[in-house]
């Protein structure tokens, strides 16, 4: 009797979760399953917004991808992401942000919500007035330059002369704060005991970060690098207001490479496979850092 | 076709989600019957900004003697703002369906052949079959309304012509003369060089070479220099594309003269730079700190009473001189015309109101009006002959350029050549490439882009 009872409770309770879960799902299959799908269709197209192509769609097989690998400009594009990801998410956000967290670590609570605070701001501020904000701060006239007066330097053309540097470095700035908040809070979860034992053991300070601390967070810097990477490949707003993904082709990392060919040389069917390796890229990348360090998901 | 008008829209919503605003602003019910059972026409043009000329005379001139006059019509304003390459394609978007096309739309004249060709445009041939007013057309400026299938897609809105600005009191501080037209390339170089010689301070030479500025770079500075040589774009007897000439490599060689080897151009933050153009004729020229722009007419509108920075004594102050072929000879000048246009997108629900709309748009007083608006050159004969019309300044000099007047390429592809003009433009100005350098890279991408058997 009572068992049947509990039988029809979890019955109705996988009936309740199947219902209550049914709208995220619908959600998921048209926002994102469907678009997918039809990304990875239309790859396969000669999709274009304007001319006589636009009123002829037809399958042409794999003419994009290999029309794609053969493309000068998609070759340099993928170095210019890679770049930009490895110096911008991966040595620039997560090293620093585990290094601002690690020396916060320490330091009393007023301390931590001042710099925490000032971190943040950068993070909470919205892509596109980050982006004029460095506009602004590189420009002719503007504070990078005011400071080279200060100290007798001609002023530089910064978004003309270091392009790449100065994304990369608006990215890190804007982003930094999303990794220390990680990392501060896996910091937070290591007993002090743990590090205490080491140094009682007569581990000097740098042993201890390699040999203990690094290693209880592994996880989260997996998760990190993770988050941080696929956020840094699909980057789009900041490089394409500053830049443009100029001077040139210098900065066109591939969402804003994909974004011109789809959008500027009206080839939807290029931009959408230029997409599916944008997407490729990102499995890869993960798949890269769950073996690297050992991780399970 | 409804399949891949589905996946276009979802499409924008994935990549970018501001396309998807552009069409959205929109709502479905463009025809639907308004709240006092008019029929709802929906105009859609580029807003450029605040000060957008368009926006004023249609809604200060046009619209109240319009709708005076047509009682069952009222016209909704549906400007897109956005630079010139978003317009382009916010509006292929907006015209794949039925629910977000306009009603009538404005589409620059070299996109006009590639819009037909996607099915996206209403066929004409029937109605200015029946219309009398069609006659009194510029007749050549027909032709820049014809798509590939020889049939009538649009009518011509505006036409305009390019030429040098330049500012007398820069020139008299270099010594150089008042009245002042150039008869070779070589000429423009000296005069610049003039210029930076009696003040370091003075950009001696504009030349708009951003890719951020679209299809203007392609217009404005390759294409006037590029038809003063002996080459031309497109051979549209063979329909080839010439990407390997000499005409090409002289052309970028003088912007790269002009950018590095001579420094006579503005910095690349302020030549790099979607703002180019405001910067330029808003703020420098107007200011004494620029000596020459190359562009078009209407940048005059500029300096207009009701323009961005109002130049009370302009013809004055500025020039317009003709620009010169590279070693002069015949012909002496060159320049390019183009224009915006009307159309009815296939997809429009009520075409009979949109065309009354757009015969309206191109009375003859309102042609004359809207140019006079814009600082653009009228379309047809019979608006040149009104006299607020010819009072215009430096409208008798821009009118005299036509004569020299070369169109851009009437192909299908010719937006995407453009694009990698664009970018072969800007690679010879920041120094990135070498004239050489950039003219193969562009050769092998056309070829790329438009086939094989399409190029020289």
């Amino acid at each position: 009797m009572e068992n049947s009872l509990k039988r029809e409770q979890q019955m109705s309770n996988s009936k309740k979760a199947l219902i209550f879960l049914f709208p995220s799902w619908l959600l998921l299959l048209i926002f994102f399953v469907g678009p997918v799908i039809l990304t990875f269709i239309f790859s396969f197209t000669n999709l274009a917004l304007t001319g006589a192509e636009a009123s002829q769609l037809r399958f042409i097989g794999f003419e994009n991808f290999v029309r794609m690998f053969n493309d000068p400009a998609f070759q340099t594009s993928v170095v210019r992401t890679l770049i930009f990801v490895i110096f911008s998410a991966v040595i620039g956000q997560c090293f620093l942000g585990f290094l601002i967290a690690f020396m916060m670590r320490e330091k009393n609570r007023a301390f931590r919500r001042v710099v925490g605070l000032i971190i943040i701001a950068a993070w909470v501020t919205p892509e596109v007035v980050v982006s004029f904000c460095w506009v602004a701060f590189l420009g002719d006239s503007g504070t990078a330059n005011w400071l080279m007066g200060l100290m007798g330097f001609e002023p530089v053309a910064w978004l003309f002369a270091f392009p790449m540097i100065s994304v990369v470095v608006a990215n890190i700035w804007r982003g930094t704060a999303f990794s220390m908040m990680v990392f501060q809070s896996a910091l937070d979860e290591i007993p002090k005991e743990v590090e205490e034992a080491a140094v009682m053991d007569g581990a000097s300070r740098w042993q201890v970060i390699r040999k203990i601390t690094i290693p209880m967070v592994k996880g989260t810097i997996a998760t990190n690098l993770m988050l941080v990477t696929l956020q840094t490949l699909g980057v789009f707003t900041l490089i394409y207001t500053m830049t443009g993904g100029g001077p040139g082709n210098q900065t066109a990392t591939l969402p804003v490479f994909m974004y011109k060919q789809a959008f500027v040389s009206y080839q939807l069917g290029y931009g959408t496979a230029i997409s599916l390796v944008l997407l490729l890229i990102g499995a890869a990348a993960s798949l890269i850092y769950m073996k690297m360090l050992k991780v399970k998901v | 076709m409804s399949m891949k008008r589905k996946a276009v829209s979802l499409l924008s919503l994935l990549t970018l989600p501001m396309v998807l605003a552009a069409c959205g602003n929109s709502d479905g019910s463009s025809n639907g019957d308004g709240a006092e059972g008019k029929t709802e026409i929906k105009v859609t043009w580029r807003n450029t900004g605040e000060n957008d000329k368009m926006t004023q005379y249609l809604e200060e001139t046009f619209i109240p003697q319009f709708e005076k006059e047509n009682e069952d019509i009222k016209i909704v304003l549906s400007p897109i703002t956005a630079s010139e390459g978003d317009y382009f394609s916010k509006v292929a978007l907006s015209m794949q369906s039925e629910s977000t096309a306009p009603d009538v739309v404005a589409e620059d004249s070299f996109m006009l052949n590639s819009d037909a060709n996607a099915g996206y445009l209403t066929n004409l041939d029937e109605y200015v079959a029946d219309w009398d007013q069609w006659d009194k057309y510029t007749e050549n400026l027909k032709a820049g309304v014809i798509a590939e299938d020889g049939s009538t897609y649009a009518i011509p809105g505006t036409s305009d012509s390019r030429g040098i600005w330049y500012n007398k009191n820069v020139f008299k501080k270099a010594g150089l003369p008042e009245e002042w037209q150039p008869t070779t390339w070589r000429e423009i170089i000296e005069a610049a060089e003039a210029i930076k010689a009696s003040d370091e301070n003075v950009i001696p030479l504009g030349l708009g070479v951003a890719k951020a500025n679209g299809e203007s770079v392609s217009m404005q500075t390759f294409q006037m220099l590029l038809y003063g040589t002996q080459d031309t774009l497109f051979d549209s007897e063979t329909r080839k594309w010439q990407v390997n000439t000499q005409g090409i490599i002289d052309s970028l060689a003088f912007i790269d003269e002009v950018y590095n080897q001579k420094q006579l151009g503005p910095s690349l933050s302020v030549a790099i730079n979607s703002n180019y153009g405001s910067v330029m004729f808003q703020d420098k020229f107007p200011n004494d700190e620029v000596g020459m722009l190359l562009d078009g007419f209407w940048s005059a509108g500029n300096w207009a009473e009701n323009g961005a920075t109002p130049v009370e004594n302009m013809t004055e102050r500025f020039g317009f001189a003709a620009m010169p072929t590279q070693n002069g000879g015949e012909p002496p000048f060159t320049t390019m015309s183009g224009g915006w246009t009307w159309a009815i997108p296939e997809k429009a629900q009520n075409k009979e109101a949109s065309w009354r709309v757009v015969q309206a748009l191109g009375g003859k007083e309102q042609q004359a009006a809207r140019a006079i608006a814009e600082g653009n050159l009228t379309v047809r004969d019979d608006s040149a002959e009104i006299a607020e019309y010819k009072e215009q300044p430096f409208i008798e000099q821009a009118t005299s350029f036509l004569q020299y007047a070369h169109f851009r390429p009437a192909d299908d592809k010719y937006p995407n050549v453009s694009v990698e003009i664009q970018t072969m433009v800007e690679a010879v100005a920041t120094g990135s490439k070498t004239p050489e350098e950039a003219a193969s890279d562009y050769a092998a991408n056309v070829t790329r882009i438009v086939g094989d058997d399409a190029v020289n």
